[in-house]
């Protein structure tokens, strides 16, 4: 399904709104995940505003597409998403984090509809996405199973154990993405803990590898086309991203990791978020053909 | 409770528990597609196997990398299927804790887990393999049910139970064969009520696991050489726990003996214990299990008698806790 210049578009509206509400309710929040928030926005809103098969009126469709949050601390940006999608009621959005809301850090799935797997503990996503994919081939149904890790979690070994069983079973039937936004809570990835040859070691696992510029929705297109077509090998999307993506002072900071705003950085953020919008437009009218 | 297939003890001393439990899974699994097995290569050990003979398509071997297996239960669990994992008990629990707490009885999911080589069944191979807190660890986490199953028919009940209660179920069982406490499935199990095994009025011993059957062996001797009356139960379901039991042993025999294949913290006795402290009344009261010391390596029996958890072990204890007076404690029955 390659993407026309108005769905790229469309992307681009739908991922700025988003942005914002993931901004306005780490304002309410007090604090929140927003720099990992911000890296993975553009692959959440390509999956579900161009990819899964969803129903607006049934979260629960038992043929719907899965999406499994590994790097689950981003509640506070794909609450926002789940929201929009008419799922849950965005007055929850004010109470993010607040006793006795519906919804925290870690988003749960028996509170919050949408959620395929109440994620929190990190290295625990893929292994869920491959069970859900074999679940699919034993039930003969052809639904989907999307899979976001955060790549400071890879540093934890059941991540590898869970690759070695796609590559083993075949999960043709599942497409990963690692938000490869190359910081954690303590610094650098390749300072803390080195992933890299990252793309080798998921090759090494069995998986086909496509690296791509996170934050273009031209190259995760094509990227997730080719993960549709697999037949023989899982598919690993490595996604290049800015942590904190469109706020001038977060981005690339990862001390931004998890913070606190005021109504002040808040205001200051969202012009930067706006300015940000304004470019990535005028790159579409750039690129797109 | 056992469904389709009533077993009977003809041929079973030639069966392991692991062996009821895999026919048991056989048979689930003709009934219901949407049960599923995985294991950490453990399909012979854990007599799972038989299932993925039967059923290649949905049995899952997933290598030596239980928290990769507890973690596609959950993800199958979550899309609508019934997944059985079977491993080791020691590999079911600990190393699988947070996989468990928070993949599995967070969501409060169907995985059903069958740790086997509990206790110290598998002695010889020491304490890396022993399985002595899992129940200290699993009785803790919030949505789980708790089964130790006494013996191979026992077992077949507890699958059964297991496929029939919704969310996660761990089924505690032993390596190697135990002895036979039930000749057949239709004894009238009932998950989180406990089997008498043995009516008696003077004391009761409350057992799970291997040791039901040396308590009542135990309850036999003692009524032959001491005419003392002894009620065994099986609790066989330590969570949710058979709370009624206990505080009718209480009130009747006011003097209880918890036995146990397991540490003497966190697993039956710190259970029972709670519902006596609780229940307010004077009992005499005491734990056998392991000393909050790793086990010696050996054979399980051997073991069971060097911390005097078999038959031996049990009279012993009993006849210690017969001379506890509490029959001269006239306001007993106005105490909170």
């Amino acid at each position: 399904m390659p993407l026309t210049k108005q769905e790229w578009l469309d992307l681009e509206a739908k991922a700025n709104q988003l942005r914002h509400t993931c901004l306005d309710t780490t304002l309410c929040a007090g604090s929140g995940h927003i720099g990992g928030s911000l890296s993975s926005m553009d692959i959440l809103t390509i999956l579900y505003y161009k990819y899964m098969r969803l129903k607006k009126d049934d979260p629960d469709w038992e043929d719907r597409d899965r999406f499994i949050l590994s790097k689950g601390h981003i509640g506070i940006g794909y609450a926002g998403l789940l929201c929009d999608m008419g799922w849950n009621d965005p007055a929850q959005l004010k109470t993010f984090n607040l006793t006795n809301s519906k919804m925290g850090v870690h988003l749960d799935s028996n509170k919050v509809k949408g959620v395929d797997a109440s994620t929190g503990s990190l290295g625990h996503g893929l292994s869920i996405a491959v069970g859900t994919a074999l679940a699919a081939r034993v039930q003969g149904k052809d639904y989907m199973t999307f899979c976001l890790l955060g790549d400071g979690e890879c540093d934890e070994g059941s991540n590898w154990e869970a690759a070695m069983s796609a590559g083993q079973f075949k999960t043709t039937n599942m497409i990963s993405f690692v938000d490869r936004n190359r910081l954690m809570m303590d610094g650098p990835t390749e300072d803390e803990m080195k992933l890299e040859p990252f793309a080798d070691k998921w090759r090494a696992f069995g998986f086909d590898v496509y690296e791509v510029d996170g934050h273009n929705f031209k190259e995760l297109a094509d990227a997730i086309d080719k993960g549709y077509a697999a037949t023989e090998k899982p598919v690993m999307i490595i996604a290049n991203t800015v942590k904190g993506a469109g706020i001038s002072f977060m981005e690339n900071n990862y001390k931004w990791h998890y913070g606190a705003i005021d109504q002040d950085l808040h205001d200051q953020a969202a012009k930067d978020l706006d300015e940000y919008y304004k470019k990535r437009v005028e790159r579409v009218e750039r690129e797109a053909k | 409770m056992a469904g389709g297939l009533v077993y009977t003890a003809v041929g079973s001393e030639a069966m392991a528990t692991a062996e009821y439990y895999g026919k048991a899974m056989c048979e689930l699994g003709r009934e219901h597609p949407e049960v599923v097995a995985l294991t950490a290569d453990l399909a012979g050990s854990t007599k799972i196997g038989v299932f993925g003979k039967e059923f290649p398509e949905r049995f899952f071997d997933v290598g030596i990398a239980e928290q990769n297996m507890f973690g596609i239960a959950a993800g199958m669990a979550k899309a609508g299927l019934v997944p059985f994992v079977s491993t080791m008990s020691a590999f079911a629990t600990m190393r699988v804790a947070d996989q468990i707490h928070a993949d599995i009885c967070y969501q409060n999911i169907n995985v059903k887990i069958i740790g086997s080589h509990a206790g110290t069944s598998f002695g010889q191979a020491g304490s890396t393999h022993h399985a002595i807190v899992d129940m200290g660890c699993l009785l803790t986490f919030p949505n789980m049910t708790y089964i130790c199953p006494a013996d191979g028919m026992e077992t077949v009940n507890a699958v059964r139970a297991a496929y029939e209660t919704p969310g996660p179920v761990y089924i505690r069982i032993n390596r190697g064969f135990d002895r036979i406490l039930y000749t057949d499935t239709e004894y009238g199990f009932r998950l989180g009520k406990a089997h008498t095994v043995h009516e008696g009025t003077d004391i009761t011993v409350i057992a799970c696991g291997s040791c039901v059957y040396q308590a009542l062996q135990a309850a036999k001797s003692l009524e032959a050489t001491d005419g003392l009356k002894v009620r065994v139960l099986n609790m066989h379901t330590l969570k949710p726990l058979d709370v009624e039991a206990v505080q009718k042993a209480i009130v009747d025999t006011r003097r209880i003996i918890t036995a146990e294949d397991h540490n003497v913290i966190n697993g039956l006795g710190t259970a029972v214990a709670d519902v006596i402290a609780q229940y307010g009344k004077g009992c005499a009261f005491k734990k056998l299990g392991h000393p909050d010391k790793f086990a010696p390596i050996g054979l399980h029996e051997d073991i069971m008698s060097m911390v005097g958890i078999d038959a031996n072990g049990i009279i012993d204890a009993v006849r210690e806790v017969m001379h506890k007076d509490f029959e001269e404690d006239d306001s007993w029955d106005d105490e909170v």
